[in-house]
């Protein structure tokens, strides 16, 4: 299967090294454009970034990224600003991940967005209200240019719709932890790791947990059952605080 | 005229887009729904509650003082008697029997006017189900006795702050504590919006509306009626009455709100003044900037002050069946009282918007008849009318 897209190739690559990922997300152009792209660039070392794109209805988000979606509106933050501020720094050394709820992106235009996406570096895209199903359309234009289209998973996914979700996803498996918003609590001991375990067992591409990441214990325990996890509701906090999001993301690394 | 796709099209329009963890919720309710939905058993008990509970058939009133002063022949279907107020009684009765039946332990709901709370909370208090209701704060401050009414029937009303504290903040909010709880809770959608299954099983649910209005008039006149007229927010009663009348050579005529001015944000036109997006899990238009970001919208009528539409009514529109308008927050009011003093019927800010196209309709036409969606009554927008009056 390798060599087919190349952005999201080189992030499976990137993940599948040892050890824990830890891929920090930022709201993009939160709390500015400005401090937002210096959080990026600081978080460079990291193995990716993922990029959240506001959006003014953010049903799958719980209200840290609700409140940084909205400031970072109000400071005039958009798809193409995000992109361009991205752009503006250059190489980044890290892999980028673009999440976005469906309907920015749909404004923007599949064929435009994606070769925009490209030229910025991104490798996979992340869309929490478009399931396999709905897919198609934007799958088919998002491989023309390289770029992954992650798959979500979550803990009330049947064995059978995880081995689809599994084999048909890119870039990686993003296995929600639980029933919930982002920034929720995670229920403890096996019934994740159970869950993370057959999500591995059943994803072509590397997994990735999310969803309520917030402490270094944590990343001990699901660890071991997944490539690497997302901190996102937790590191916006800090950014919120205006403390340092690389310290925190360091202190995430068992 | 039926579902065409396993994802629920209308055209281009409509489909499922949601976080992968409502999916396996959704397809449980499709196909609960298309099961309960076609059993014998499940329809005589929705229709004795319809009968006995709800209070159908709803009359059919000739109006015939206001009819005159407009010019032709006016006919009210009176949603407004139905139990509760309005027409949204009819989908949650049916929604909270499906829900009884799926074994759902809790009951959640939006509202926008209030009038679809009030009616989940009286369906589920009828059925022994846990309810609560999502409400934005502003809506709670303008519709405050349906808030007392939803307390009295035994429901939870849970303030929403966030977004713009409305009808779409109010869905957000639902769609969230779904996610949380998928497996125990039942969503009960109050309008033909939502992903799939959502927009067909209320059409379904309120189908009833066109069905009996459309034997009313054979029966009451000899004829059908030249026109027949909606106010569409989400568009649940105007699809309710449209859709049994798709077939007939009758002019079909959605009404949306149109505030105070044309200009995004200060109305709720979503047809009219919106374009195709993606809002709430379906593909429908939506009133939206260049960037994809959903516009607040303004109406006086908190039933119609939602930035979407349901999917089926933007396909409607796209094929021409339906032709869809707009009335100003003004021009509605004015249409309020004309019904109040002409027919002693005192209408929801919402309905009051239909007859606004209704008037239209008979000044382009005179003599002719013409058939409205009178969905619910106006006892709840009295503090607005009062704080306008002044």
């Amino acid at each position: 299967m390798s060599s087919r897209l190349a952005g999201a190739d080189a992030l499976e690559s990137r993940l599948r090294a040892p050890g824990t990922a830890i891929v920090p997300y930022l709201t993009g152009g939160y709390p500015s454009l400005a401090v937002f792209g210096e959080a990026l660039s600081a978080l460079s070392g990291s193995e990716a970034v993922e990029i959240g794109i506001p959006f003014s209805d953010p049903m799958a988000d719980g209200a840290t990224i609700q409140e940084s979606s909205r400031v970072a509106l109000e400071a005039g933050a958009s798809l193409d600003s995000i992109l361009t501020t991205v752009q503006a720094l250059g190489r980044v050394g890290t892999e980028l991940i673009i999440m976005s709820y469906l309907n920015p992106l749909m404004a923007f235009g599949y064929a435009d967005l994606l070769s925009r996406l490209a030229e910025t570096g991104v490798s996979a895209l992340v869309v929490p209200d478009l399931p396999l199903e709905e897919s198609g359309e934007l799958g088919a234009v998002s491989r023309e240019h390289g770029i992954g289209l992650v798959q979500l998973v979550s803990p009330v996914t049947s064995q059978e719709r995880l081995e689809v979700l599994g084999k048909a996803s890119e870039g990686f498996t993003y296995a929600v932890t639980m029933t919930g918003t982002t920034g929720g609590t995670i229920g403890g001991g096996e019934e994740v790791t159970g869950y993370l375990d057959r999500v591995r067992a059943a994803s072509r591409p590397p997994v990735l947990a999310g969803f309520g990441v917030r402490t270094v214990e944590q990343v001990r325990a699901l660890g071991p059952h997944c490539d690497g996890v997302i901190v996102g509701s937790a590191l916006v906090e800090v950014i919120a605080a205006g403390e340092d999001p690389v310290e925190f993301v360091a202190g995430l690394k068992p | 005229m039926t579902i065409t796709t396993e994802t629920g099209r209308y055209g281009r329009f409509g489909g499922r887009y949601v976080p992968e963890v409502l999916v396996p919720a959704l397809t449980r309710l499709e196909e609960t729904a298309r099961l309960l939905l076609g059993d014998p058993g499940f329809l005589t008990d929705y229709e004795a509650e319809l009968a006995t509970w709800v209070g159908r058939p709803t009359a059919l009133t000739r109006a015939a003082r206001l009819g005159e002063a407009w010019g032709g022949d006016l006919w009210l279907k009176r949603e407004d008697l139905a139990h509760t107020g309005a027409h949204k009684i009819n989908n949650a009765i049916g929604q909270a029997l499906l829900a009884r039946e799926m074994g759902a332990q809790r009951v959640i709901a939006e509202t926008g006017a209030g009038q679809h709370g009030v009616a989940t909370a009286a369906a589920c208090a009828r059925l022994g189900l846990d309810c609560t209701v999502y409400m934005g704060s502003v809506d709670i401050e303008r519709q405050a006795p349906n808030v007392e009414r939803m307390h009295i029937l035994g429901a939870k009303v849970e303030p929403v702050t966030s977004g713009d504290a409305t009808l779409r903040a109010a869905i957000n909010e639902a769609l969230r504590d779904w996610v949380t709880r998928p497996e125990t809770t039942y969503y009960l959608l109050g309008s033909a919006v939502g992903p799939h299954p959502y927009p067909w099983l209320v059409r379904e649910l309120q189908s009833v509306i066109g069905r009996e209005a459309r034997q009313q008039m054979l029966d009451r006149s000899g004829r059908l009626p030249d026109a027949a007229v909606a106010c569409v927010g989400g568009g649940s009663n105007a699809i309710g009455l449209f859709h049994p009348l798709l077939d007939d050579p009758i002019e079909l005529i959605g009404v949306e709100a149109g505030g105070t001015s044309p200009e995004l944000g200060r109305n709720a036109a979503t047809i009219g003044r919106g374009s195709p997006g993606v809002l709430h899990g379906s593909f429908s238009f939506l009133l939206q900037d260049e960037h994809g970001q959903i516009q607040e919208t303004h109406s006086v009528s908190a039933g119609l002050d939602y930035p979407g539409v349901g999917p089926e009514h933007a396909w409607l529109a796209e094929t021409g069946r339906v032709s869809y308008e707009s009335a100003t927050d003004d021009e509605a009011l004015t249409a309020l009282y004309e019904l109040g003093r002409h027919e002693g019927i005192l209408p929801a800010l919402e309905s009051s918007h239909a007859l606004v196209g209704a008037r239209r309709w008979l000044a382009e036409h005179p003599g002719s008849s013409v058939l409205v969606g009178l969905s619910g009554r106006g006892d709840k927008d009295i503090d607005i009318l009062r704080g306008l009056a002044r």
